[in-house]
């Protein structure tokens, strides 16, 4: 076949017309490889060709039923390509599908052609219809061809933001074939999986944390955020999704919680290290306060590691049963030792499937049972075997069995086996005896019971059994004479009748052990042994190597204890092995010649060649061959291979100390009010569920309008509402963490838009209606500490002294004015919210951020009114930065009137007003009286609408009329909004394209540190700076006012070189944005 | 996950090969066919087969090996479970999942491969959405199809996928609206040779066949619930409230499906509806006699239904002349299987079969007498004593028509002599 490819590529790629196939004929005949019946193969292609050139679609269609025959059958149908590609603009669907399943197939081996269909793919992408779109980048994401990579990416990035969950699924399942495609892109790629990693669909879930697993498995801490929900959505989660997070979580639980069984095994050290010393202590508390646990009790489950557990429980019931199995190995894995028991039973109902199920679930339990025995005792019966079982099922259930025996089950089970060995199944009789010597060596109330039943086997008339049980009781004979060394005349006739046995018996390994077991024995048997040597050494050269090696050592052995009689015969033996032909008996003999019959040269050896040979044997160990398999994690490839498979991860050790609990916790501000902007956007969207805002949380009306007067100045109380709003958000997330609120002061000012008054209204009131179960625990819980958040909030907002720090004398008056506002349900909202908006579809993310105070203010000032033209009243303007008390969508634009004539003007106000559309002033109040040399600030609001039109307005005095204009730099139409890096990539992401600008500059090396660089970028554009992971990045992010379109700035050193990328969906602003960010960041100071 | 498949036959061709990732020569089979060569019977064969470079698992269904391979870790019962999955959605389209069905209908098998999973990781593997996705040929619509130029292929994403009940498709309509439920048990027991029970467990299931237009909500009570205290659902059952208030609460799926199963375990005490009673002896020289009968036992009145039973002798029998009393027999000489076919048995005629066994000559008499496996059904009743108390439907308006089938079969029943 390869060769056969190998030729149609030569002869193919040229995209030679289909009519002149001769040569290609010609090729054919010669290829040793072709047999006739591809000829007749390619005389067809000949007709499938004309067939796809038709414009028929039935026609078409005939001829790709055919092809993909031909691929299901595995024939080579590369030399199709071109034809067959031609057609993946079909309209026909079931026409282009085939198409798409041939591409996936072939595209690799011709890859030019291949380029040939990607611009069809790219067109698709942006189809309405999400089935196109998801198929397009299905097949697009297949084509393994290396050029394409970037287009992929691209795609990929695009596709995850996609609305349809369908196409987002698609994208995960895509970033796993990029990656092997070009590992290089692992960065960019886990980005893409950070983001549906926090998708809320149940759809994407699996898939998301597949492409995790095999992309990033070591970043577990991009779990950490998305844990909770990932345990709260597992039940609603596909079947196969399910498999693949139990397996992730159960690495994961094992990397974060303490081991549930400790107090077991080390209670009395735990105890001490743990909570004994009182310097510890100090240590300890913090993490003790996050496990909230009690001190006196020394182990408490982490209540995550409880949801986790109590989550997946009900998968046990599942149809599936990979996902049973995945449940049960979590549970052996890391569930206290007792719970661990309920898994049996579903186990068991599992071994009625299909029989590759049963074997798989069997070498589970196999494993299992070897610590746990208890745990599948009361099933004992199930593991019995049918005469139908296939050998590998019945082989595990005997390892079972054996397993669970005990001094009161062994009784039926050694009976069970008894029926076993009559078998007709030979491997499997042979399997039942070793079972029954496991049997007995493990439980010694058994042993001659077993012992005497292994020797009326002897007798048997099938020679494997015989030979086995001669094996068997060679074990256990040696196992019994270690043990009890002071009855040596113990199974004395055991070994007399197998003495009796060992020229009848023709089974090499039967025979050794028989030959051994008299060598080792002789003084039990001291007037057999030297007669079996005898007969031995008359059939030596007829016996297989390893029996010949047996009668060496008995030779030597008797000649040490009974040299007289055997001294002649053990000779004689020696001599024969020296011309033995196997290398392996000549060596041995030489050997044991020069100790047992030392020459004239004897060595110091020969002293002591009792002690060598009579020396006292460690007894085998007859144990289960499942024993070390729990090194590997249940369930997995590896372990029912028990050798590593390629891709295994070790399930690792529980910590001794658990990490940080804390991280689980979905706190970050920015990252829950992006997901209930979401929410509400959604609700939105879904036909207006929103309901008016009902002022019912903190911001209660009173507040809101004792204010306002506040607000008016700069950052509003609003901030601190905000950040009031976090802390008590986060302390209710789970108490444990108040303490560090109070050390971290807050640092966050937030300014928080109506809005989002509404929204966490609305939180409250939709969250209340899905309470879920894990949701009432907390709700109890915090209950409780009721009365606590109160002043807890307080400390926090003590702690939050940034720049707001006049405000809060305000601040803890309108708390206290409003206990309320830490009412239960109030206290509840975020977790629910969180909650909440983890149940809802992710979707369009347009303004999930929250717009914040200006990282700059300006201090340029810009000319309205010149003092000649102005007849001696001059007005300058420059841009605050603040929001506009007027509006949102205005810029607050700061006038500082100076009367300079000798009179003074009065009633100066703004008159006519010359607008563009969509251009809004609020005036600035009347100025009544501006005296001589006076100066006075006012401020008025202009929105802007995103343009760069000047607005024109007359400004009148009692006297005159001076028209004037003010023009706002694009940077002073922006707001700046706080977002986190990963929101801000996925916006970056999707304004690529024609809102995408760019541009590099040269900078001065002396500017290239990031403080110079924000604030130049601050000089131009009231943008705030994202925290960005990424060395030489520096990101910036902001909204313009009026239309609240994001604005992105990235700023990417390269030495000297800055490369700057502005994506604003207004391409105006984005490309004005650019130029002055350009002359900012190449001015000299 | 899953790399590729190959669909190998028992003459060991393969004959349909899928990949997901890049291609994997199917020299890789060659490892397979080492295994297979080694095992005794086609059901030996290992279910994981490591090779240098890749992990086979395969399963074998309907005379056919399916072969998965594999090139990393991966939970194995993932991989099994999918290739059942593969056949029983073949069997829920075609009827059945036969080596000529899967030829003949190479291009949908393809097509659902290729819809099933994406990058070795499942898709869409509910029935119902592939049903939409893909439609299942039959003569109608293929006719339909060639005169208005439609396809099998669906242009829109079934609306199950996206949903959050992915199992149902919507817009169902049926003029007959009608449900039923059969509830099958089967008996796995072991009995010794004195005719008492060693083990004894029974496997049920519940399989609906739903035909309700629009989306149903039905709830199924049982009189003894308290029955089943193991069971497995499928996902479409609120497993809630069969916690909180035993009853089976669903959306169910359109068609056919199976709604839950359940097994009662060896702890409980089980009914054994038939006995044996058998008297085997071999014979030096002179080959051996046979002599068995059948009997019902414990059926509650309820007739037992095609019994037979099957004989595996020993490798030394040569022959077996026998004279059954009811029903007939045949002997298999290759693989010295005797089957005996004796239909429903008829109290007042014990049904009995006797002859005589020929050994080859010279070899020696067997040490062992074979196992007889017995295979019965008895309708009308469930072993376990379940039963269907209430079937409510909420949601529709219209009244369907509702029924309730029990079966008792044997499962792996099988009589040590």
């Amino acid at each position: 076949m390869a060769s056969n490819g190998g030729f149609q590529n030569s002869g193919y790629n040229n995209d030679r017309p289909p009519s002149s196939t001769g040569s290609g004929d010609a090729d054919v005949a010669t290829d040793p490889a072709s047999s006739s019946f591809f000829m007749n193969d390619y005389k067809k292609h000949d007709d499938l060709k004309q067939m796809l050139d038709t414009n028929k679609d039935n026609l078409k269609l005939e001829a790709m039923k055919r092809i993909i025959g031909m691929v299901a059958k595995g024939k080579d149908a590369s030399d199709l390509f071109p034809a067959v590609v031609k057609n993946v603009v079909s309209k026909n669907l079931e026409v282009k599908k085939l198409v798409y399943v041939y591409l996936t197939r072939y595209a690799e081996e011709q890859q030019d052609l291949a380029l040939l269909s990607i611009s069809t793919f790219q067109r698709a992408l942006k189809d309405p219809n999400q089935l196109i779109r998801a198929s397009a980048l299905r097949v697009l994401s297949s084509i393994r061809v290396p050029v394409i990579v970037p287009i992929m990416m691209l795609s990929i990035k695009e596709s995850c933001n996609d609305m349809s969950p369908y196409v987002r699924k698609t994208a995960a399942h895509a970033i796993p074939k990029l990656f092997s495609l070009d590992p290089e892109l692992k960065d960019q790629l886990i980005e893409v999986i950070e983001k549906l990693l926090a998708d809320k669909t149940t759809l994407v879930a699996g898939s998301a944390i597949q492409a995790f697993e095999e992309v990033c498995p070591e970043r577990i801490d991009l779990i950490h955020k998305n844990y909770r929900k990932l345990c709260n959505l597992l039940v609603d989660v596909e079947e196969w999704g399910q498999v693949v997070i139990i397996n992730m979580l159960t690495r994961y639980a094992r990397t974060q919680f303490v081991n549930p069984n400790r107090d077991d095994m080390i209670e009395e050290e735990s105890e001490k290290a743990f909570y004994g010393s009182d310097e510890d202590e100090e240590k300890e508390d913090k993490e003790e306060e996050e496990d909230d646990k009690p001190k006196k009790k020394p182990y408490v489950m982490d209540p995550d590691h409880r949801l986790l557990l109590r989550n997946c429980k009900p998968l046990l019931n599942s149809r599936n049963a990979a996902v049973v199995m995945a449940v049960a190995q979590l549970y052996y894995h890391c569930a206290p030792r007792a719970e661990v028991g309920m898994v049996a039973k579903s186990l068991i109902r599992l071994l009625r499937s299909h029989k590759e199920v049963q074997y798989i679930v069997l070498s589970n339990i196999a494993t299992m049972s070897v610590k746990r025995k208890g745990m599948f005792e009361p099933f004992l019966k199930s593991f019995y075997v049918h005469s139908t079982d296939p050998t590998h099922v019945k082989l595990l259930k005997l390892e079972i069995l054996t397993n669970l025996g005990t001094e009161t089950s062994i009784s039926t089970i050694i009976r069970e086996f008894q029926t076993y060995i009559t078998s007709t199944d030979k491997e499997f009789a042979a399997a039942t005896i070793q079972a029954i010597g496991r049997c007995a060596s493990t439980i010694p109330e058994i042993t001659d019971t077993c012992l005497n039943g292994l020797v009326r086997l002897m007798s048997n008339r099938d020679e494997t059994v015989v030979a086995e049980s001669v094996v068997v009781i060679k074990k256990l004979l040696q196992m019994q004479s270690t043990d009890s060394v002071s009855q040596p005349q113990e199974h004395k006739d055991i070994i007399v009748h197998m003495a009796k046995m060992a020229q009848d018996i023709t089974v090499p390994m039967a025979r050794a052990s028989i030959l051994w077991m008299i060598g080792e024995y002789s003084d039990r048997v001291p007037k057999i042994a030297p007669d079996v040597l005898r007969q031995c050494a008359k059939n030596f050269i007829n016996e297989e190597d390893i029996v010949k090696l047996q009668i060496l050592n008995l030779a030597a052995k008797l000649c040490i204890t009974n040299s007289k009689q055997t001294k002649l015969l053990c000779q004689y033996v020696f001599n024969l092995a020296k011309y033995d032909q196997n290398y392996d008996i000549r060596d041995r003999a030489r050997f044991l010649r020069q100790l047992i019959i030392p020459g004239e040269k004897a060595g110091a050896f020969a002293k002591y060649a009792k002690k060598m040979f009579l020396a006292t044997k460690p007894a085998p160990v007859l144990e289960s061959k499942f024993k070390d398999r729990d090194q590997f994690q249940l369930a997995t490839l590896s372990h029912v291979l028990n050798t590593k498979a390629t891709g295994y991860r070790e399930i690792p050790d529980f910590p001794e100390v658990a990490p940080d609990p804390t991280v689980r916790n979905v706190e970050v501000p920015t990252a829950w009010v992006a997901d209930t902007n979401l929410l509400a956007q959604k609700k939105k969207k879904k036909g207006g569920k929103v309901k008016p805002a009902k002022k019912k949380s903190f911001y209660s009306d009173e507040e809101s309008e004792e204010d306002e007067d506040e607000e008016e100045e700069e950052d509003s109380s609003d901030e601190t509402d905000s950040s009031e709003e976090d802390s008590s958000e986060e302390e209710e997330e789970s108490e444990e963490e108040e303490d560090e609120e109070d050390e971290k002061p807050k640092k966050k000012s937030k300014k928080v838009e109506d809005e989002e008054d509404e929204e966490s209204s609305e939180e409250v009131d939709s969250s209340e209606e899905e309470e879920s179960s894990e949701e009432e625990d907390e709700e109890e819980e915090s209950s409780d500490e009721e009365p606590q958040p109160k002043a807890k909030s307080t400390k926090a907002k003590t702690g939050a002294t940034s720049n707001a720090a006049m405000l809060l004398d305000l601040d803890f008056g309108s708390t206290v004015a409003n206990p309320a506002a830490v009412g239960k349900s109030d206290f509840l909202m975020p977790v629910l919210a969180q909650d909440m908006s983890s149940l809802s579809l992710g979707g369009d993310t347009g303004g999930s951020t929250t717009v914040t105070a200006p990282s700059f203010i300006p201090t340029k000032t810009y000319e309205l009114l010149n003092r000649i033209t102005g007849g001696g009243l001059s007005i300058t303007y420059r841009f605050t930065r603040t929001v506009s008390i007027f509006s949102e969508k205005m810029a607050s634009v700061e006038l500082t009137l100076t009367n300079s004539s000798d009179k003074p003007v009065l009633n100066v106000k703004i008159g006519d007003k010359k607008l563009q559309s969509g251009m809004e002033i609020f005036d600035f109040p009347e100025i009544g009286n501006l005296g001589v040399g006076a100066t006075v600030t006012a401020t008025m609001g202009i929105n802007f609408a995103d343009t760069t039109q000047p607005a024109t307005f007359d400004v009148c005095t009692q006297e005159k009329k001076f028209s004037v204009t003010v023009k706002a730099p694009v940077g002073e139409q922006i707001q700046p909004v706080n977002m986190a890096e990963n929101e801000f990539d996925k916006q970056q992401g999707k304004l690529s394209g024609m809102n995408e600008n760019s541009g590099t500059v040269d900078m001065a090396t002396e500017n290239t540190d990031i403080k110079t660089i924000s604030r130049r970028v601050y000089e131009v554009a009231n943008v705030v700076q994202v925290p960005s992971m990424q060395d030489n990045t520096y990101k910036f992010a902001g909204k313009t006012l009026s239309a609240g379109a994001l604005v992105l700035i990235s700023v990417k050193l390269d030495g000297r070189k800055a490369a700057l990328k502005v994506n604003c969906e207004k391409m105006v602003i984005g490309s004005m944005l650019l130029k002055d960010l350009k002359d900012s960041m190449t001015k000299k100071d | 996950m899953i790399h590729s498949l190959f669909i190998i036959n028992n003459a060991g061709d393969v004959f349909m090969e899928k990949h997901w990732k890049s291609v994997i020569n199917r020299s890789i089979c060659d490892y397979f066919f080492e295994v297979q060569s080694k095992a005794a019977t086609p059901e030996d064969v290992p279910p994981v087969i490591s090779t240098p470079h890749h992990y086979l698992i395969n399963i074998y269904r309907s005379q056919l090996h399916l072969v998965a391979v594999v090139t990393t870790e991966v939970p194995p019962l993932f991989v099994i479970e999918f290739l059942h999955r593969v056949m029983d959605t073949f069997e829920d389209y075609f009827g059945d999942s036969s080596e000529a069905t899967i030829k003949e209908q190479y291009v949908v098998v393809y097509e659902l491969l290729d819809e099933m999973l994406d990058n070795g990781f499942p898709l869409a593997m509910e029935a119902n959405i592939l049903k939409e996705l893909i439609k299942p040929s039959n003569i109608l619509r293929t006719i339909a199809n060639t005169m208005t130029g439609k396809s099998n292929v669906s242009g829109t994403l079934p609306t199950g996928q996206l949903s959050n009940i992915p199992w149902r498709r919507t817009g169902v309509k049926y003029t007959n609206n009608e449900a039923y439920f059969d509830i099958i048990e089967e008996v796995d027991a072991i009995v010794d040779k004195s005719g008492s029970t060693v083990a004894a467990e029974i496997q049920g299931r519940v399989d609906a066949t739903v035909k309700l237009s629009g989306m149903p909500d039905l709830t199924l009570t049982f009189m003894n619930p308290r029955l089943l205290d193991d069971l497995s659902f499928h996902p479409c059952v609120r497993f809630k409230r069969w916690e909180a208030e035993r009853v089976i609460s669903f959306v169910p799926p359109d068609g056919s499906f199976r709604l839950m199963s359940y097994h009662i375990g060896t702890q409980n005490l089980v009914a054994i509806p038939v006995y044996l009673r058998h008297n085997i002896s071999f014979r030096e020289g002179s080959g051996g006699r046979f002599d068995v009968s059948v009997g019902p036992k414990q059926t509650m009145g309820k007739t037992v239904e095609n019994v037979s039973l099957e004989v595996p002798f020993p490798k030394s029998v040569l022959n077996v002349t026998l004279t059954p009393n009811v029903g007939k027999y045949t002997f298999d000489p290759v693989n010295k299987i005797m089957v005996w076919e004796i239909g429903r048995i008829d109290p007042t005629k014990l049904p009995n079969i006797r002859g005589s066994i020929s050994l080859q000559s010279g070899a020696p008499i067997p040490e062992s007498n074979p196992t007889i496996s017995v295979n019965f059904t008895i309708n009308q009743m469930a072993i376990s004593g379940l039963k269907v108390n209430r079937l409510d439907m909420y949601g529709e308006k219209y009244k369907p028509f509702k029924g309730v089938k029990y079966i008792t079969k044997a499962g792996k029943f099988q009589v040590r002599t």
